[in-house]
């Protein structure tokens, strides 16, 4: 591999060759990729990015693959929309959306899948596997049919069953396990231990990882390459968070744009804001917290990434900040109605958080501000269903229409059904 | 012989007590401290223990049992 050296502890600095493993051996902290930033600054360049493939294997150079095969299913290179709309409802000026729920499998976790994926068939696996309760199985799943390979995901056996069928379509072994979510958690870190699979999220974390560098990646090139002012990023294990802005920090580094990183902006649902609590009590402990929230997708009460994320948010002179599951149903709301994304609970999270932020004036209303919206609303109906409005149903009636249409309109009919 | 890798997070009520000390002497499994923090009113330990299968799960649950978080070194694997 050209431009990458191998692994390093996040934590003591030791160095390790390149292999399907996550945590250092004498300290056990995390392992992250390392780069031969010199050597990639001298062979990189805006114009060949830009006449790469519309997928995030344009900046190949700046992910842990060589010239092996990818495991591709087209992810990426989503749009970055203006939003003008929810900017004015906000009192903001320069807002933009980074649009993840049209990814292939609707949301933003194909793009750390495709760089595991690739890693995996490279290491020589013939089984993917993760435990997870919908976005990660999904896209597992998908991956892992593009590829040929075998997978195993693993999901707690209440899961709903919209979610069953967004990842047993893809035809995985899929296993249900029964118990509380703390057992369920540690089965699956043993079954790692001992089976030779290529779990994504586990023994090729590194690798995974990195594919989230693309979402700063993306946002600076759509930006005309540069970095947003601020940016409000939905937050589980914070994995994303902290990649979010390495990536903009790489760009730096190899010289695409100048150098800045953003304000890193952390956000989570009240109901597990283990981040969230330790940056507001000043402390660099996360204590792990039990989940209760419609946010699912986010719904991770002892992050492994939790502690490097309030790193961030030190460094860029960010925030993190909360909302309750009613902020976020208004929040994805607020999405659809006016900007037209309609987006899972997470993206609630993000606009709820935006919005509060924006209420509160903690925001310069003239910076550019990029709101991370990283999974699709199908996924999660049943979260703001109950909220909406019901059609209106009258007979096939031109006359019936008339009064249905006149009162709907005049506000006085919002969701009424006209007897026949 | 069989290896776990966890991470222990300890509340307040339990910063003093020698837990470690305790597993190692009421279990036959080896402990092997790797990393760790207390900071004011809690701590946490990454913790290599060492034995057999049956008997490190009998030193996890009695852990767990006392009041102290077990979870896997990598925090939560179950992703959304």
């Amino acid at each position: 591999m050209q431009f990458v050296k191998g692994l390093v502890c996040r934590e003591c600095g030791e160095a390790y060759d390149l292999a399907p493993i996550h945590v250092c051996e004498l300290c056990f902290g995390p392992l992250e990729v390392a780069y031969d930033y010199a050597a990639i600054r001298a062979n990189i360049s805006r114009e060949e990015i830009e006449r790469g493939p519309q997928t995030v294997w344009r900046y190949r150079k700046l992910l842990p693959v060589g010239d092996e095969p990818i495991v591709d299913i087209q992810t990426g290179c989503t749009p970055l929309q203006r939003a003008d709309n929810l900017a004015r409802v906000l009192g903001l000026r320069n807002l933009y959306l980074k649009n993840d729920t049209v990814n292939p499998s609707f949301s933003f976790k194909d793009r750390p899948v495709t760089v595991a994926a690739t890693r995996a068939r490279a290491f020589g696996y013939d089984t993917i596997a993760c435990a997870s309760t919908g976005n990660l199985a999904a896209s597992v799943a998908a991956h892992a049919a593009r590829a040929g390979m075998r997978c195993v995901v693993f999901i707690p056996s209440d899961l709903e069953t919209s979610k069953i069928t967004n990842i047993s379509v893809y035809d995985p072994t899929l296993v249900a396990i029964r118990g509380n979510y703390d057992d369920v958690n540690r089965l699956c870190a043993e079954i790692a231990d001992r089976y030779g699979w290529a779990f994504v999220n586990i023994n090729l974390r590194p690798y995974y990882a990195e594919g989230s560098k693309t979402l700063a990646f993306e946002v600076a090139e759509q930006l005309g390459w540069r970095a947003p002012d601020t940016v409000i990023v939905p937050t589980a294990s914070g994995a994303m968070f902290t990649k979010i802005a390495r990536g903009f920090e790489e760009l730096a580094e190899v010289g695409l744009i100048s150098p800045s990183v953003p304000k890193m902006g952390l956000a989570q649902a009240a109901g597990c804001a283990p981040i969230v609590q330790a940056h507001e009590a000043n402390s660099m402990t996360i204590r792990p917290v039990k989940p209760s929230t419609i946010a699912k997708s986010l719904a991770i009460g002892n992050p492994a990434d939790g502690y490097y994320c309030l790193k961030v948010i030190k460094a860029t002179e960010g925030f993190a900040g909360s909302v309750t599951d009613e902020e976020i149903v208004d929040g994805m709301k607020l999405l659809a109605r006016t900007e037209g994304i309609f987006a899972e609970t997470a993206g609630g999270v993000s606009i709820g958080v935006l919005k509060k932020m924006a209420d509160a004036g903690l925001l310069d209303p003239d910076e550019t501000i990029v709101a991370y919206v990283t999974g699709n609303g199908l996924k999660t109906p049943e979260a703001v269903a109950p909220s909406l409005n019901a059609p209106i149903t009258i007979s096939a009636s031109m006359s019936e229409f008339d009064t249905a249409f006149a009162e709907a309109t005049a506000g006085r009919l919002r969701g009424a059904e006209v007897a026949v | 012989m069989a290896k776990r890798r966890v991470r222990l997070f300890f509340p307040p009520a339990l910063i003093t007590e020698p837990l470690v000390w305790s597993l190692g002497k009421h279990f036959d499994v080896v402990t092997n401290i790797r990393g760790g923090e207390i900071a004011g009113d809690s701590g946490w330990l990454y913790i290599e223990l060492t034995g057999e299968d049956d008997e490190l799960d009998r030193a996890l649950q009695w852990t767990m049992d006392k009041g102290v978080r077990v979870d896997p070194v990598e925090g939560d694997i179950i992703a959304g």
